[in-house]
């Protein structure tokens, strides 16, 4: 049964989302989804012990072996983001139980299970497949659902963020459709590897370098890089706030995976950074988008608003990590991946918390809440540091390695605006937590009265995610490594 | 859209009643064909439900509803996707890859076919109530 794993990973969450829309029961439904979310994660974590010395694991579907048929290659580099999307998925669904009574009829929350177990059948395909064209079809699983997901929001507006995601979504599906018809056209094939191989030797290099841009530029609106994030800031904001920490933790974390794995493995590095020198177009749009949203966020009124655009600033140091195309580079870029998919996810969690029981979150009415929900509070606190980057924090982490590689290429700008950033984030969360802690005037305080503690089964989760969280950022070291390896593993280019 | 189930409309509503159980017909042919000729679950749902919207058009959204009810719709979407992710575990069950139909019958051959057919009869069978879904959601006024 061990060599099945990589295909019950994604057929367990498959399985269950139509056998959830046969049961109909809301309280069943989530308990399967819940249960089968569980079950990928732990088939993700037996993945990684099996890859983590870096060896790689080739499923062949259908018992066609590749480049014929399609198969799912799993190594260092993916099994990783495979549990990032489990773990995440897992956490936030067990979280969603309370969270989505609000604004969401009983009758329907099948449906909302469904779609997110279909959302979290795509992400793990598109991260494990080894297709390029499955890559494709796995998107549009999990887009479609998404898009789904967001219209579920309590407010009206959610349907037109939804519908907006849909079309900017849509012209980006179809970029990455149009880069993949080109490659086919310009190699002969859809495996990655047998791309890899075939793309230096290929008689149409203009093809290539058409499927290059389409594919770059499709990736990067599904990723929210900076001039390409229009459809996240209404989506994370309207949605229900348990698909906005779902989504924070995962969809974009995949894109990007999506984004090096095209980089690094299929082109190759010498292609994209030394034939086509990427980094001048990827370095620039980092700083812009991680000075300009971390600058916007300050004067965000709403909690949530305030956090996607701060989701925003934080692909932006993703991509200064992968732009730098080195070792040291990239392993910071995974690691950014990973904790700050951990700690946006935790933020919106408790933002989730302070929504259900306050109702609004509207950062100037939230004096003093402290006093009335001391454990949602403290959540928001530690996670809200981890964003900051404070020491001992997985924030620190992984902007400590990303500065220390932007020195070590001597790029030494880059690094002080970086700073710069730090600083405009320790302004718009530390606002927030001051707002929280203390009182400025007695006036607005009103409709305060009766709020208290969110239930167990949404703080559980989220101090669970915290507990992680905090792990990682006291022994950093061990995430680095992993990362490291990734790095390794992706520099190297397929074997 | 507007719906008319008039009795003026006499012509249109023989020949579809004709025209019915031949498209019904041509979509099973292009189901179960499929494994020798151009054909397959994609198409043949397509074709299938064309049926029904056909008659829809004509007779009414009212009587469609009775011949299909959208609760039935909604269990046989569902239906079709399980087919064939069950199809797909089942594959695994018996010792072979994902959706490896070798294993299913004693000889390969024979185990693509029957691997096939009930992939493709999943694919028909959401198709179909997909299309159906679809034509309800937007001819019903609600």
């Amino acid at each position: 049964m061990m060599d099945q794993l990589p295909a019950l990973q994604v057929m367990l969450p498959m399985t269950m989302a139509p056998l959830i829309v046969l049961i109909r029961n809301p309280k069943w439904s989530w308990l399967l989804a819940t249960l089968a979310t569980g079950a990928a994660c732990l088939v993700s974590c037996l993945l990684l012990m099996q890859v983590i010395d870096g060896s790689v694991i080739r499923y062949a579907i259908g018992g066609w072996e590749a480049p014929t048929g399609i198969e799912f290659y799993i190594d260092r580099a993916n099994a990783g983001v495979a549990l990032l999307v489990t773990g995440v998925s897992f956490v936030t669904l067990i979280y969603a139980y309370h969270s989505i009574q609000h604004g969401i009829d009983s009758s329907r929350h099948y449906l909302f299970y469904t779609g997110w177990l279909l959302c979290t059948t795509g992400l793990i395909g598109m991260v494990i497949t080894g297709d390029a064209f499955n890559v494709f079809v796995f998107l549009e699983i999990s887009s479609l659902s998404t898009y789904m997901l967001v219209a579920f929001g309590s407010d009206r507006r959610a349907l037109v963020a939804s519908f907006r995601y849909l079309v900017i979504g849509s012209i980006g599906a179809s970029f990455i459709l149009l880069g993949i018809g080109f490659l086919y056209a310009a190699t002969g094939t859809l495996n990655m590897v047998d791309l890899a191989m075939r793309i230096p030797t290929t008689e149409s290099p203009r093809a290539v370098l058409v499927a290059f841009s389409f594919l770059t530029v499709g990736v990067m609106i599904k990723a929210a890089v900076f001039p390409l994030h229009g459809w996240l800031l209404s989506a994370y904001h309207h949605a229900p706030i348990a698909v906005t920490a779902f989504l924070a933790g995962t969809a974009t974390k995949v894109s990007l995976y999506i984004l090096v794995r095209m980089f690094f493995s299929v082109f190759g590095e010498a292609y994209s950074f030394e034939q086509l020198f990427l980094n001048w177009v990827l370095l620039p749009a980092a700083i812009a988008g991680f000075l300009t949203m971390s600058l916007v966020a300050i004067y965000q009124t709403d909690l949530r608003r305030m956090l996607a655009y701060s989701s925003v600033a934080q692909i932006g140091y993703i991509i200064a990590g992968i732009s730098l195309a080195t070792q040291q580079g990239l392993t910071a870029a995974v690691v950014h991946m990973f904790n700050h998919g951990m700690v946006k996810a935790a933020l919106f969690m408790a933002v989730g918390c302070i929504l259900y029981r306050v109702g609004h979150t509207h950062i100037p009415s939230l004096q003093r809440l402290i006093s009335r929900m001391p454990f949602t509070v403290t959540a928001f606190i530690i996670a809200g540091l981890g964003l900051i980057g404070v020491p001992l924090t997985v924030g620190f982490v992984s902007k400590f390695s990303l500065i220390q590689a932007l020195m070590e290429r001597g790029w030494w700008a880059a690094a002080v605006l970086i700073l710069v950033s730090s600083v405009m984030a320790t302004a718009y969360v530390g606002r927030v937590i001051y707002l929280l802690l203390f009182r400025e005037s007695r006036s607005e305080t009103a409709g305060m009265t009766g709020v208290n503690e969110a239930p167990l089964l949404m703080l559980a989760p989220l101090y669970a995610l915290l507990a992680l969280s905090v792990y990682f950022g006291v022994f950093g070291s061990q995430t680095l490594r992993l990362a490291a390896g990734a790095a390794q593993t992706l520099l190297g280019g397929y074997q | 859209m507007k719906i008319y189930p008039r009795q003026h409309h006499r012509v249109l509503q023989v020949i579809t009643r004709l025209m019915v159980p031949f498209v019904l017909m041509f979509g099973l042919y292009v189901q179960f064909h499929g494994d020798y000729g151009p054909g397959g679950g994609f198409q043949a749902g397509v074709i299938f439900a064309s049926a029904f919207i056909l008659y829809g058009l004509i007779f009414g959204l009212h009587r469609t509803r009775k011949v299909l009810p959208p609760s039935t719709l909604r269990w046989l979407v569902s239906f079709g996707v399980l087919l064939y992710a069950g199809t797909g575990l089942l594959t695994m069950l018996l010792g072979g890859n994902l959706l490896d139909y070798d294993v299913l019958a004693s000889n390969p051959l024979s185990g693509q076919h029957w691997g096939i057919f009930a992939v493709e009869l999943g694919v028909g069978i959401t198709v179909t109530s997909v299309m159906i879904s679809l034509f309800y959601g937007f001819a019903s006024k609600r």
